[in-house]
């Protein structure tokens, strides 16, 4: 089997790409949610660094690298420094099957704006999505400490929760686009968007996303007024940044989740589609900052009874209607 | 010997690697967690034998809730994290004498058998033949085990109740 090494390149430099694309996304997206925060709260934001504040995550980079990188005497090393790389490499694989824009061509071939079509690609999201948990549950737990003991059992059972909810709310999208692979459910959309034949699905899902990616008002992980940080209590320095950017980057992945599966992806008129998917990014990270600033954390026996009493129902409900109306379609009723 | 196969033997050996790490570790939770890694090669071989749809349910339902599932038992469960147990107990010549019996007709299974190839190419597509096999001819057994889980998640709730009170 010969490797044509073209090709090779090409993969390579888009994962690059696409790895630097998020990390960048994760730095300017902390000075976009502290300046619209700010805003919400009647406040300025930081503006002081560089033009409105536009160099403070650079400042904050430099802060996070010159802490004192700390590991608790009785913590159980190997995972302690392993977890927050689990949570961070569990988001950044996923973002893989996302297509951000229609194949273009370069010097002559072909280049598709997506790292992997796999055909079952939203279940490849959803099964990284899952393994992104053990960061958490890894760290509560190597820190021998029990506010991270408590925040890694919160995590665990919130994520378990909204898992169900949250590849269930999917499948009446799977029925209508015929396909698991995300640049199918893309193209499906061509004429419509989900969002208009799946409302309720788009609801459930995106409450899961904001649930999974531990966002308030779903953020009991790491409930600080009851456990102190959570599952990241112990961890300092770069350790911390990179939970810190798990938790932003799951954000991102969750916008652009939401953009590929009910918004048209990276469809719309006049602009080229890599323009039309970041304006729609940018609008569901601006929802995300937006439902942070307004809602306080729910309580945790309804935080549960939300999912299971609530949302599971409502996705399966969605699931039959789906079913059935396109039996009634295939019948030739309307 | 071709990529694929040293592929196999890296996966295959973190599998077997795993299997060994969780029944000799002392640390119930790092058990678990060389389990997980078994559980994660087996994905991985399924990955090679091009089974996609297989390796990405058995990454979300083995690595992502059952496997999670048993570190949030042992994390819920008293004065079992962080304690060293015991490897062996006083079944052990029992337990020996079971596996060594189980390790020997699987043995005499390996050897004996013909392992023929098939005939037909594999079914292209995966997810929608899988769907259709289970909605048709499969259509009965699927149901009577979704029944068979729903009794013993009854079964569970019942028991845990009757401990409450």
């Amino acid at each position: 089997m010969s490797i044509d090494w073209i090709e090779l390149i090409i993969v390579v430099v888009k994962a690059l790409i696409v790895a630097f694309g998020l990390l960048i996304g994760f730095a300017y997206l902390t000075w976009f949610e502290r300046r619209l925060v700010g805003r919400f709260q009647m406040r300025i934001g930081p503006n002081r660094v560089g033009p409105a504040g536009l160099l403070q995550p650079v400042a904050d980079a430099l802060k996070m690298f010159f802490k004192e990188d700390f590991v608790p005497g009785q913590a159980d090393k190997p995972l302690f420094i392993m977890a927050p790389g689990i949570a961070m490499s569990a988001v950044l694989i996923s973002f893989a099957v996302v297509p951000v824009g229609p194949s273009i061509r370069l010097f002559g071939r072909e280049i598709t704006l997506y790292l992997a079509d796999v055909n079952v690609g939203m279940l490849v999201v959803i099964a990284v999505l899952s393994l992104g948990v053990y960061g958490i549950i890894l760290g509560g737990w190597a820190s021998n400490n029990k506010y991270s003991l408590l925040g890694g059992l919160r995590g665990a059972a919130q994520v378990i929760s909204y898992e169900l909810p949250y590849g269930l709310s999917l499948v009446g999208v799977f029925m209508l686009a015929g396909s698991l692979s995300l640049k199918d459910i893309v193209e499906a959309q061509a004429r419509v968007p989900f969002i208009v034949l799946q409302p309720l699905a788009a609801i459930v899902f995106f409450f899961a996303a904001v649930a999974e990616a531990n966002r308030s008002p779903f953020d009991l992980v790491e409930a600080e007024n009851e456990l102190v940080a959570g599952y990241h209590t112990e961890y300092s320095s770069i350790k911390f940044a990179l939970y810190f950017m798990a938790e932003y980057i799951s954000m991102i992945v969750a916008s652009a989740l939401m953009v590929t599966l009910f918004l048209g992806g990276w469809q719309g008129p006049f602009l080229p589609g890599i323009v039309w998917f970041f304006i729609k990014l940018v609008f569901m990270l601006f929802v995300f900052v937006w439902i942070r600033a307004t809602w306080p954390r729910i309580r945790y026996d309804r935080l549960m009874a939300w999912s299971w009493k609530l949302l599971v129902p409502l996705s399966v409900a969605n699931i039959l209607v789906t079913a059935g109306a396109l039996v009634l379609r295939d019948m030739g009723v309307f | 010997m071709s990529l694929t196969q040293a592929v196999f033997i890296l996966l295959g050996g973190m599998a077997v690697l795993g299997a060994l790490g969780m029944v000799t570790l002392r640390n119930l939770f790092h058990s678990a967690l060389a389990m997980i890694l078994a559980l994660f090669s087996i994905a991985g071989i399924y990955v090679l034998l091009e089974a996609e749809f297989l390796a990405v349910v058995q990454v979300l339902v083995y690595v992502g809730a059952i496997a999670m599932l048993i570190l949030f038992g042992i994390m819920l469960t008293r004065d079992i994290v962080g304690r060293a147990s015991a490897v062996r107990n006083r079944q052990w010549p029992l337990a020996l004498a079971v596996s060594a019996g189980l390790l020997a007709v699987l043995a005499v299974a390996l050897v004996r058998a013909a392992w023929p190839l098939a005939t037909y190419a594999p079914a292209q597509g995966g997810v929608a033949d899988l769907g259709l096999a289970l909605m048709g001819p499969y259509a009965l057994p699927f149901e009577v085990a979704s029944v068979l889980l729903l009794v013993a998640m009854v079964g569970a709730l019942i028991i845990a109740r009757e401990a409450r009170e």
